[in-house]
């Protein structure tokens, strides 16, 4: 078995191997949260902590659980990590829970945690999954506060509510952007930010699934 | 390690992380209660606040409390006399829970059902704006089905008891973007000045689609529905025409006026 070193399983996944770039997950969530930075911000807290201690609390059991029901098991630590982070946004950031509505419950599927859990936190000691998942979960930091910070200061001209451009329907002279604020944006920004990506590492680039053949005319007429 | 994939092995797994997490999850949910309660009854008091026209939205916790304190009377009435009932508490009284209490609340015929609430509760708490014991804005509370979800929230009218203050929701889950575009400030403002009843007392004010247009002389009792939410727009409609008609707020807003004349 290879050995990871913690640096590496914390930093890779945000450049090398972000799971939202490189492996396409977590889409979902990306797209609803992330209008407005604050929402984007608490999503990021909650997902890096769940995927973090889910993996710490996997690894810690990983050789004590049958092969059998090991989604199950790892599903119900998931599952009970989400609700106690719902509860405690519920107690400490009310409103901020009411926007987040129903994509806190929602981490609960989100592949990333389910990802870790079983790709590494299955196979390596506590600590070092520990670290993993708090790596994964600021690689989906990263891209969803990049799209937090795109998609409000050109679709409402603020940061965090603090208004930076001035609007011009507030006599200043920046038009926003209103497909910024709706989720199809953010397919838009994530394509541009994954071929950004693709083109700074060319190692991400993935092989051509086909090749077109070239046209060959009939042989035999008919 | 063939051990482990035994069968007795994977229920008593199966069986202690079970365990374990239901202690972790049940623990954290009674230790954080009272905090949500509190932030729970902070959020209603904020959002009468907001429809009454006091803002709201930007206050702190602290503000949000002093103001409510200082502003708002809270009084207790029979729905079915119009009567005001003072041995009820308002603030420990709590309408919701009456309404699914049998003893407390009465079923409503289907055909009278518009709301879609089932149960009707026999005492709710309404609550007043006041200016130096001068009634500024009437807040009432209203609730009824939208698509997914019951929609809950307060319509704030004026003294003349007719015309529009605010209206706004503060909990519901219908679908983010189309029907939960009911708490769009842009839509929540095309409110205040519509009128809700016509001369002869009856509830008219109607959630119309394709726009209202401004010269129809019904204008004043019309509000654009919600672009692609049809089933929350008729929702709002039918949970106004109930809240304001007889087996709501009519008898109520019949006494009001009665002594207003």
């Amino acid at each position: 078995m290879s050995k990871h070193t913690a640096k590496e399983v914390l930093l890779n996944p945000i450049f090398a191997n972000n799971p939202i770039g490189l492996q396409i997950l977590g889409i979902c969530s990306a797209l609803a949260v992330t209008s407005n930075l604050n929402t984007a911000l608490v999503m990021s807290v909650a997902l890096t902590l769940v995927t973090g201690f889910s993996n710490l609390f996997i690894a810690m059991i990983r050789t004590q659980i049958p092969a059998s029901i090991r989604m199950i098991v790892q599903m119900v630590i998931i599952a009970s990590l989400v609700i106690v982070v719902d509860q405690i946004l519920k107690a400490y950031a009310f409103s901020l829970a009411k926007q987040l509505s129903v994509f806190v419950g929602l981490i609960i599927t989100n592949c990333i945690v389910m990802g870790r859990a079983e790709a590494f936190a299955m196979q390596n000691p506590p600590w070092i999954s520990f670290l993993d998942g708090i790596g994964n979960g600021l690689g989906y930091s990263a891209m969803l506060i990049t799209l937090g910070v795109v998609r409000e200061l050109f679709g409402a001209g603020k940061l965090f509510g603090v208004e930076i451009l001035s609007l011009v329907k507030d006599g200043g002279w920046y038009v926003p952007n209103g497909l910024l604020l709706l989720p199809p944006s953010a397919f838009f920004l994530i394509g541009l930010i994954i071929w950004g990506l693709r083109t700074w590492r060319t190692e991400q680039k993935e092989p051509a699934p086909f090749r077109l053949a070239p046209q060959v005319s009939d042989k035999e007429g008919c | 390690m063939s051990n482990k994939e035994s069968t007795g092995r994977t229920l008593f797994v199966a069986l202690a992380v079970s365990l374990v997490a239901s202690v972790f999850v049940a623990g954290s949910a009674v230790a954080l209660k009272p905090v949500q309660i509190e932030n729970r009854l902070l959020d209603k008091q904020r959002s009468i606040l907001a429809i009454a026209g006091l803002g709201g939205e930007g206050l702190s916790s602290r503000e949000v409390k002093e103001l409510f304190n200082r502003r708002i009377k809270a009084r207790v009435v029979d729905l079915s006399t119009g009567e005001y009932n003072d041995s009820l508490d308002p603030v420990t009284f709590d309408p919701l829970k009456a309404a699914k209490d049998p003893k407390q609340s009465e079923a409503l015929p289907p055909g009278q059902d518009i709301a879609l609430i089932k149960r009707r509760e026999r005492y709710t708490t309404v609550y007043m704006l006041e200016q130096e014991g001068r009634l500024e804005a009437l807040i009432l509370p209203i609730r009824g089905y939208g698509l997914w979800s019951t929609l809950h929230g307060f319509l704030a009218i004026k003294p003349d008891l007719n015309t529009v203050v605010g209206l706004g929701f503060y909990q519901h889950a219908e679908t983010p973007g189309l029907g939960g575009e009911v708490d769009n400030p842009k839509w929540k403002g095309m409110w205040p000045g519509k009128t809700l009843f016509d001369a002869s007392g009856k509830p008219v004010i109607k959630i119309v689609k394709g726009g209202v247009d401004p010269a129809s002389p019904d204008a004043a009792h019309q509000v654009d529905a919600l672009a692609g939410a049809t089933l929350t727009s008729n929702g709002v409609d039918r949970l106004l025409q109930f809240w304001l008609g007889e087996q709501g707020f009519g008898p109520y807003l019949a006494k009001l006026r009665q002594q207003g004349a």
